[in-house]
């Protein structure tokens, strides 16, 4: 069931992070996320997903972080030492908490975004465009409305259409589920599992949604107090029940 | 008034609203810079002021006027670059007020650089239009203030068609709307922010040159930017619309009330009516006719 593969597409070895040079949120996290897998990160509220995905797009600076790491990899490039912009048009492209669409901008203008911010050219703007419609229909009917007039569920679709507009290889999302109906989200999670079978897109995904996520990734990181604790196959770790009560703080059943 | 005479209220109010025009040139500027940096620029006077010393000391300098304003937009355009390098890009997460205090200290090095530059003297700057009134269906209109109004528009709609219609544009208005969102998903933030500070340079270039004609360009024209004030009360510090809608609010208000409400003051009202106004208006709606309500978590 696991893809494998001689290399990972993102290694991440004793990770740690410190916010404004005194709050500790992470002091080892491990991590691997080979092509064509999919990765849940798991963890209660505050065990540092956001961070671990914040460091893997850079992004620590604009909330004032600093984080430090004995192998921090993307397809072979040091991820801490390239820009945020760099990493997207290398290939790694986060979905944001939150979703964090640019509300005044037309559902298009966002998705058109995307491809500006990977430096794509017009061709392959259009290009993508049409195959980010494909994926979300309800997309199409709102296209000319104001981002922040659609629903969470549209507003999820685009934040991660936005992001599909950079052809990514690896694609990051941060709780995707948040503040969405069951349905959504299982409409959501459908998806990105096609993406992941039909074009081989890797994908780490955090969720406190263990149950949805564990449904869809192929292999489970849990984090608990910004230490990577466990780790192990998504149908290992789903058979156990009693495990993800202790480790995810929270059980729910919304797949 | 018992008489009400309706083609003199008019003659006042299109006065006014051309006025208003005026102010709204030197509010867009700000909003230029407030949009994408989320700071009140206190550079802005000085900036239009070193663009009309700058212009005008080249034309008595003998370069012909178009070549001069290519070099002052060029310069203007430096100018805007160097600040976004120096100035903002290390200060960049800090607070709001540490940004507002740097412009201030900015303020204060353009307009001592264009006083070294060019010397302190009071310059005429003669456009070639000229101010003489003419008639319309029996209505005075200054010929200045068309001719200022018409650049404005023109200025307005090039701006407009400038962010609505190309991608540097659509990445400033995402940059605007969420900075670390757009930073994330790779749209070059510094990039986007010194086009923004070129394009208050080019605001200031052309508020700098009908202001200098009509007021001569002076150390005082840094002064017009606190006609701006009022006008980015009312129309929200973020909307190039409100700056607009503000401007001629203001400019009409004040014309109409230093004729009307004037003698029972006995006049002169007209220099701090729009502050009024603007005070009135900060009761009712804090973020102006267009701007954004800001919900801030303390």
């Amino acid at each position: 069931m696991t893809p494998t593969s001689p290399r990972p597409l993102l290694e991440v070895q004793k990770l740690s992070v410190v916010y404004n040079g005194a709050v500790v949120a992470l002091t080892h996290v491990d991590l691997d996320v080979r092509p064509r897998e999919i990765v849940a990160l798991l963890g209660a509220n505050g065990a540092g997903k956001t961070t671990v995905l914040r460091s893997v797009s850079n992004l620590l600076q604009a909330v004032r972080g600093q984080a430090r790491a004995d192998r921090a990899r993307f397809d072979g490039a040091d991820f801490l030492h390239l820009g945020p912009g760099d990493l997207v048009r290398r290939g790694l492209v986060p979905v944001l908490e939150g979703r964090r669409v640019f509300g005044p901008l037309t559902v298009e203008e966002n998705l058109i975004s995307g491809a500006i911010g990977a430096a794509k050219s017009r061709a392959q703007t259009a290009r993508n465009l049409e195959r980010v419609y494909t994926l979300f229909p309800k997309l199409v009917e709102r296209r000319r409305s104001p981002a922040g007039l659609t629903s969470g569920g549209e507003q999820q679709m685009l934040a991660i259409g936005r992001a599909l507009m950079a052809e990514p290889r690896l694609l990051t999302l941060d709780e995707p589920s948040m503040g969405l109906a069951p349905l959504v989200i299982q409409d959501i999670f459908r998806t990105l599992k096609r993406l992941n079978q039909d074009e081989g897109l890797a994908i780490l995904v955090a969720e406190q949604n263990s149950a949805v996520a564990l449904a869809y990734a192929h292999r489970a990181v849990v984090l608990e107090n910004g230490v990577s604790a466990h780790e192990e196959d998504a149908t290992t770790l789903r058979a156990r029940d009693g495990m993800k009560d202790f480790y995810l703080g929270r059980t729910s059943h919304a797949a | 008034m018992g008489d009400f005479d309706l083609s003199f209220f008019i003659e006042v109010l299109v006065g006014g609203l051309l006025s208003g025009v005026m102010y709204a040139l030197v509010a867009i500027g700000f909003v230029l810079i407030y949009k994408t940096s989320g700071v009140l620029n206190f550079a802005q006077g000085p900036l239009l002021l070193f663009a009309a010393l700058t212009y005008v000391s080249l034309i008595e300098r003998g370069i012909a006027a178009p070549l001069a304003l290519v070099l002052v937009f060029a310069a203007m355009a430096l100018i805007g670059i160097a600040i976004e390098r120096t100035v903002l890009t290390p200060l960049a997460n800090r607070p709001p007020i540490t940004l507002f205090m740097a412009t201030l200290g900015l303020a204060y090095v353009v307009e001592g650089s264009a006083q070294l530059l060019w010397g302190g003297q009071v310059h005429a700057l003669d456009l070639g239009v000229s101010d003489t009134p003419f008639d319309v269906y029996g209505v005075f209109v200054s010929r200045f203030d068309l001719f200022a109004a018409g650049v404005a528009g023109l200025m307005v709609a090039a701006l407009i068609a400038f962010f609505q219609f190309t991608r540097v544009g659509l990445s400033f208005r995402a940059a605007a709307a969420d900075p670390y969102a757009a930073g994330a998903i790779g749209l070059r933030l510094h990039a986007i922010l010194a086009t923004a500070w070129i394009a208050a340079g080019f605001v200031a270039l052309v508020a700098g040159l009908l202001w200098g004609a009509r007021l001569g360009v002076q150390f005082s024209l840094s002064l017009v930017v606190l006609k701006a004030l009022p006008v980015l009360v009312l129309g929200g510090f973020d909307s190039i619309l409100g700056a607009i809608v503000g401007g001629l609010i203001v400019g009409a208000s004040e014309k109409l009330a230093e004729v009307y409400i004037g003698p029972f003051f006995g006049g002169g009202i007209e220099i701090w009516f729009a502050y009024v106004v603007a005070l009135v208006f900060l009761l009712v709606r804090p973020a102006g006719l267009f701007g954004r309500v800001q919900v801030e978590r303390v």
